[in-house]
């Protein structure tokens, strides 16, 4: 019995948490957030060197061939500098989709080149899970029509996966006849979501017509995960970095960490948000140890995240006082990139809706 | 990631299983009884200790099993019992807190004549720590005892004795050395309840159910060798027991249990003519406590982990009896709130659901929220030792 990171995994999150803190000290944070690029390239060459963007993909196709587990860990290790790369559409929802259902050719085109960082995947599921604005991409004989938003790091991406309905998923090129791509400016400057337009775009679709609905759904499943482990990442930061001003800061004489009013506030924080650690931890490893528990593990373990990250964002701030609130602090990166990560693929209302709906506790 | 316990464990368990089957039938009722173990507890309790199902890392020549140290054993048990329902054996202060506390630092005399007794449920312990005056701060006790032709006079008010009405006997901590800094000058004694001198009135609490005592002093007169340890380290000696205590961490299977009650309510009652779990409101916050309820079974499989390597989890161990409590409450207010007007009905009232049992928990939760170390008390216990913030400057320092 050992619940926890192996040994390995434990190198894992030490190698990625150097690489990460060496490579991003705030100002360069700010530097590259400003950018609104979504994708610095010395950082992502860096992850393609560690092999983190093929992590999830097998050996046969040039990827490391580990398993969710380790994919969270560097993701936890990327949202603790709420880093600039398109790594959860890239590196985890794309290689997840073209696994679970591409076809071999599918599989043998594009695995590689995620794999190496030479294409950019961004991943448009947004409609499957919640719909605005009446958008929404249909699929007619083997054309493309329609809009989807919230595309995950669409921005800087060179090819898109496109769900079409719950059936059916698009592989399609940025510079495909037909595909007009919006960049979507968020809060969060860190990572570009963007709304890809598909005017009777020919479609190459994930192992052919009305074949993808595992992978959607394996493919959204997977991406919560890696939002949930940036947020973990994210969130635990803040609230370090909170227990660390308040070390410093003196007001009546004294630290105001010895207030009990604010060091309440921080075993609070770290209160709301350890437990969750264990529950995706395990959600992880039940994506692929024990599928039958992943669903509804992750749909609690995201929802449950989200709901501290939200407490966490704000908490952490206050005890920031005014600083907390300025760009000189700069701890509104992790704010953002919490906020927007709690959004993404369904906020907590609908995760727990759907975690009803999976456990049949509608049905009579 | 491992989450099999190997072939040793499962064995280790199918017997117990069917250990449970074959016997059960000779178990009394499961939960905790607010009374002395009479004749069945005794004999259920006498089975288990054979079969090394309680009392298990209890030495042999104390009447216990005698195994060593097993933790997953001690889950597994945990587990099994829980999940049938059945009476895991005695429990409360004397085999938690006394048995482990003398097993460290009593003397063979005080085993051998206190252990065996206590454990095969003949002598019932109560716990006279917390005062009046004395309860988040609980080393500035004044409960005092002089020292007389060999025994300690005892004088002083306890409160929050639970069982003290039908205990045989009590450990207590009392203020030996007057002249001492506070933590050095109390001593751990046990006193008989039969002792003349000793006052135990039921403390009536907000659920109308006296589930505590206060337990008044006045000249009790206790045989110097009854001292555990040395006379003046009882700080030491009682915090060796707390650490026993806090090595137990809290049940989740009881509240993951709780959730399916609390669902079976939202499922079979009406409001509106509609199922509450159809109203989005009560549905999506018994889902927010179930992600909550099930990150704390994970946690304590991870904290479990920790514990077999012999590792130290830091802040993660810290945060469980403030995270448990504060949940529990939660899971009854969701009950309650889910019944309207209805979950306000206690007693014996027409109309009542669940015999007012989910009001009774819910005030007992706030109980425990307080008891044993308050939430503001655990939080200072976190930030202070899980994330390293300073104390509290004391008020002399701040003047």
């Amino acid at each position: 019995m050992e619940f926890g990171l192996s040994d390995d995994q434990k190198l894992l999150e030490n190698s990625f948490r150097r690489f990460t803190e060496n490579k991003l000290p705030l100002e360069r944070i700010r530097e590259f957030a400003n950018t609104k690029t979504g994708c610095n390239a010395d950082i992502w060459n860096g992850l393609v060197e560690l092999a983190a963007t093929g992590v999830l993909i097998p050996e046969q196709y040039g990827g490391a061939g580990f398993k969710m587990l380790d994919a969270l860990v560097i993701l936890e290790s990327l949202g603790r500098t709420v880093t600039p790369v398109p790594f959860t559409g890239s590196a985890i929802m794309a290689p997840v989709a073209l696994l679970t259902g591409g076809t071999e050719a599918q599989k043998e085109e594009w695995l590689p080149q995620i794999a190496a960082g030479e294409t950019k995947f961004g991943v448009g599921v947004t409609e499957i899970i919640s719909t605005r604005d009446s958008k929404g991409v249909s699929l007619s004989g083997d054309t493309l029509n329609g809009n989807t938003m919230f595309v995950i790091d669409g921005g800087p991406a060179d090819v898109y996966l496109i769900a079409a309905g719950p059936d059916n998923m698009a592989i399609v090129p940025r510079t495909a006849p037909g595909v007009t791509v919006t960049q979507l400016t968020t809060i969060d400057y860190t990572r570009m979501h963007c709304e890809v337009k598909l005017e009777g775009v020919k479609a190459d679709l994930l192992g052919g017509k009305g074949k993808a609905s595992e992978a959607i759904k394996k493919t959204i499943m997977a991406g919560r995960l890696a939002l949930a482990a940036d947020t973990l990442g994210a969130a635990e930061v803040m609230i370090y970095k909170a227990v660390e001003y308040a070390k410093e800061r003196k007001q009546f004489e004294r630290a105001i960490a010895s207030y009990q009013a604010v060091k309440h506030m921080c075993a609070e924080m770290i209160t709301e948000l350890e437990p969750f650690r264990s529950l995706l931890w395990y959600a992880a490893y039940a994506y692929d140890e024990m599928p039958d528990e992943a669903l509804i593990n992750i749909l609690l373990a995201k929802s449950g995240i989200d709901e501290a990250g939200k407490f966490i964002k704000r908490t952490a701030t206050e005890v920031h006082g005014g600083m907390g609130f300025t760009d000189l602090m700069g701890l509104h990166y992790w704010y953002k990139r919490v906020s927007v990560n709690r959004a993404l693929l369904g906020t907590p209302d609908i995760l727990r809706n759907e975690a009803a709906i999976a456990q049949g506790w509608l049905a009579a | 990631m491992d989450l099999s316990y190997g072939p040793e464990y499962e064995d280790f368990r199918a017997e117990l299983r069917a250990f449970i089957e074959k016997n059960q039938h000779k178990a009394p009722p499961a939960g905790m009884g607010m009374k002395h173990p009479e004749a069945l507890e005794q004999d259920w309790q006498k089975l288990l200790i054979e079969n090394g199902y309680t009392c298990r890392t209890i030495p042999k020549k104390y009447g216990g099993y005698g195994a060593e140290p097993d933790i997953l054993k001690t889950v597994i048990i945990q587990e099994e019992f829980t999940k049938a329902n059945v009476n895991s054996g005695l429990s409360g202060q004397g085999i938690g807190m006394l048995v482990p506390t003398l097993l460290e630092n009593g003397n063979e005399e005080q085993r051998e004549k206190y252990i065996r007794p206590t454990i095969y449920g003949e002598i019932h312990w109560c716990q006279g720590y917390s005062e009046p005056g004395a309860g988040s701060d609980l080393a500035s006790l004044r409960t005092n005892a002089r020292v007389e032709d060999d025994h300690f006079i005892i004088n002083g008010q306890k409160i929050w004795t639970s069982g003290a009405h039908f205990a045989d006997m009590c450990f207590i901590l009392v203020r030996t050395e007057p002249d001492k800094p506070k933590h050095e000058g109390i001593s751990y004694i046990m006193m008989d309840m039969k002792t003349p001198g000793i006052e135990v009135r039921p403390l009536v609490t907000m659920t109308g159910a006296a589930e505590f005592n206060e337990t008044f002093l006045t000249d009790v007169k206790v045989p110097v060798e009854n001292v555990v340890g040395k006379r003046g380290e009882g700080w030491k000696v009682a915090n060796t027991t707390l650490k026993h205590e806090r090595g137990m961490l809290g049940d989740p299977g009881q509240m993951l249990s709780r959730i399916e009650s609390i669902l079976k309510i939202l499922q079979n009652e009406k409001l509106d003519g509609k199922r509450l779990i159809e109203h989005d409101m009560y549905r999506d916050r018994l889902i927010a406590a179930q992600a909550k309820t099930e990150a704390l079974k994970f946690h304590s499989l991870r904290l479990l982990s920790h514990t077999l390597k012999n590792e130290e989890p830091g802040v993660s161990r810290l945060i469980v009896k403030y995270y448990g409590t504060t949940l529990a409450r939660e899971l009854s207010d969701i009950a309650l709130e889910a019944l309207g007007e209805l979950g306000q009905l206690y007693m014996g009232s027409p109309h009542v659901r669940s015999h007012g049992s989910w009001q009774w928990r819910n005030m007992f939760d706030l109980g425990l929220i307080i008891g044993g170390g308050t939430s503001q008390i655990q939080k200072n216990i976190i930030s202070e030792r899980g994330l390293g913030m300073p104390r509290e400057p004391k008020l002399a320092e701040t003047k």
